[in-house]
């Protein structure tokens, strides 16, 4: 896998607001079928990476690369233009959309010609449910039904699905698990190993080791806007790669339970009611 | 609920079921605010006594609805896109007397006033549009600042060039016909416009693509900018839209009374947000309905002017208006909970 190029790479990427530095001497790469987890605490820059690699912000020195060409984005929609596709926190939906309209938001499907087009409600619907049932989401049947009325895992499933069906090539995934529930966030994970399988290069952005864990193949760990580890699966142990994120006593401690529990389950995450302590965080 | 069926075939996608038809229904953003329509219809009716059935007594009420009304739509789309507009309070008067200065005082064709009148319209709403999208301003607050702008400017400058606080015109027979005046002697023209609004916007909001923007950008302003829509051009468009309508409903006041006064409109502010709401709008924005924004005029024009048809004292109507408008918000929450929790009862898990 290590000869294929990247889809997408940054190269010593700075980036200050005025006199404040945010990311320092960023190099990141990412490639089709891999997915890289971001790890970092609060406030360690994941949020400002997140905004350059879609576009919001561009950096104020440095390179990214798309297929190992140089490119510049305009902003976040040219960045969408050339496949690169965030997913927030909360799904980034709209919670009063139907799910046909929330799908289509901004692309809407139209009948019609010239100032009569009119908004395709029955395509719409019929290929958002499509999609997001093809991830494997079988409950979703209706494309009328409200955003706001699907649970937490199926909203960030549907802008998965959206994001795939948009022809999204890397796909960022901005704290997908973070507001979820134990079964939740291991729905969004066999998502998240579904785009992978299906050749998207995955960058998902965690302060949770566990779920980094169970999907990762190459791990950065950004600290104070900077990366503090770079390293792929298996090249750390566990220990450090916890001892990096929050470095403690009782992590070693988690990590033997943890350890214990993906051994016996096939690699699944473990449950948050077996792990609950002092570093659920 | 009552679709237990589709649990368990599952049935193909988008395909609709007859026997969800009255569940569909009942989510709809309107639902709330047709109950209100007919319960207040029911309750004139009955004690309200013929006349408020009689030709005469649902003109009144339709004469009331249609100028509400073809502000309320503009404001009803703008609070779905999470803005307010308060401003249409001071553009109604400020286009009826930019018509009646340029077209009664100046003697100049009734045309260029009003094309006079529904620029500035336009133009109010153009720089509020641009003071939203350029500020983090509230709307709310920029709006109530244009609104005592151009209220300001409307008094100066109508003492300054007419003399006195009320200027009056005379209208020539084409557009006094078009734009002011009764059919059938009772039922104000500005009902048949306040139908094109109502089938123009609803293509807008419903029909559309654009529509499907106006509720991205009051669902979440964030997220509708960085899937592409251009937010700012449909904000200032949105606000333009207010601005003209104020200024068209100015224009037919003008044109029905011949006269045009400095302070008028002021009720419109609170009235027209007030058919909005009852109406199934949701005041944050990303919520409502075209159809729903209709009812809610209607049922307010209705206790507006249904109650000079009771033997109660009028000013219970103002009571039964604010009772309405709480009664209103609460049922929609409740139907907006309906919709948003809809065949979470399944159960089943993917």
């Amino acid at each position: 896998m290590n000869d294929k190029p990247a889809i997408l790479e940054l190269r010593n990427v700075n980036k200050s607001f005025g006199p404040i530095d945010v990311l320092h001497d960023i190099s990141l790469r990412v490639r089709a079928g891999e997915v890289l987890c971001l790890l970092g605490d609060n406030g360690a820059g994941k949020s400002t990476l997140i905004k350059t690699l879609a576009g919001v912000h561009k950096p104020t020195s440095g390179q990214i690369l798309m297929d190992g060409h140089p490119v510049t984005f305009t902003g976040p929609s040219d960045a969408q233009g050339r496949g690169i596709a965030t997913v927030h926190q909360f799904g980034g939906t709209f919670p009063l959309m139907s799910i046909g309209r929330s799908f289509f938001v901004g692309v809407e499907p139209t009948k019609g010609w010239g100032p009569f087009k009119i908004y395709d409600r029955k395509r719409a619907n019929e290929i958002a449910v499509k999609a997001v049932r093809d991830f494997g989401i079988t409950r979703i049947d209706d494309g009328d039904r409200l955003v706001g009325g699907l649970s937490g895992g199926e909203r960030q499933s549907l802008a998965i699905a959206r994001a795939v069906y948009f022809g999204a090539r890397v796909l960022i995934l901005d704290e997908p698990t973070a507001a979820l529930g134990v079964k939740q966030a291991s729905h969004v994970l066999r998502i998240v190993n579904e785009a992978k399988k299906r050749g998207l290069a995955v960058i998902f952005i965690t302060h949770q080791v566990m779920h980094a864990m169970a999907v990762g193949d190459h791990f950065a760990v950004l600290i104070r806007g900077a990366i503090a580890a770079d390293f792929r699966r298996g090249e750390k142990s566990r220990e450090e790669i916890t001892d990096l994120m929050a470095g403690g006593e009782t992590m070693a401690d988690l990590e033997a339970q943890v350890e214990g529990y993906l051994e016996t389950h096939e690699g699944h995450p473990p449950s948050l009611q077996v792990l609950e302590g002092p570093t659920a965080h | 609920m009552a679709h237990p069926v589709t649990s368990t075939s599952i049935p193909a996608p988008g395909r609709r079921q007859s026997a969800l038809a009255l569940g569909r229904l009942a989510r709809r953003p309107e639902s709330g605010s047709f109950l209100g329509m007919v319960a207040v219809l029911l309750f004139f009716g009955v004690f309200g006594g013929s006349s408020f059935l009689s030709a005469a007594g649902t003109a009144s009420w339709l004469n009331i609805a249609s100028e509400i009304g073809i502000i309320a739509l503009p404001i009803g789309l703008l609070m779905i896109a999470g803005e307010l507009d308060i401003s249409v309070g001071a553009v109604i008067p400020a286009a009826s007397l930019t018509a009646a200065i340029v077209s009664g005082h100046y003697g100049l064709p009734d045309w260029l006033g009003i094309t006079a009148a529904l620029g500035l319209g336009l133009a109010v709403g153009f720089l509020n549009g641009l003071l939203v999208t350029k500020t983090t301003i509230p709307s709310l607050i920029i709006t109530i600042g244009t609104m005592f702008g151009t209220m300001g400017l409307t008094l100066g400058l109508t003492v300054k060039i007419a003399g006195s606080t009320g200027v009056s015109l005379v209208p020539n027979p084409f557009p006094k016909a078009i734009l002011g005046d009764y059919l059938g002697g009772m039922f104000q023209v500005t009902i048949l416009w306040w139908v094109v609004f109502v089938i123009g916007l609803f293509w807008l909001l419903h029909v559309s693509p654009i529509g499907n923007w106006i509720y991205a950008l009051g669902g979440d302003k964030e997220s509708a900018r960085n899937v592409g829509i251009p937010t700012k051009r449909l904000t200032i468009g949105l606000f333009m839209l207010s601005g003209f309508s104020a200024a068209f409903v100015g224009v037919s006041e003008v044109m029905v009374y011949q006269s045009a006064q400095v302070l008028a409109g002021q009720s419109f502010i609170f009235n027209s947000i007030m058919c909005v709401v009852i109406g199934g709008v949701l005041l944050t924005g990303g919520f409502g309905s075209i159809v729903g924004i209709v009812f809610g005029t209607l049922t307010f024009s209705i206790v507006n002017q249904g109650i000079y048809f009771t033997s109660l004292d009028p000013n219970v109507g103002s009571v039964i208006i604010g009772a309405l408008l709480l009664v209103a918000v609460l049922t929609n929450d409740t139907f907006r909970q309906l919709a948003l929790n809809y065949s979470s009862k399944r159960g089943g898990r993917s």
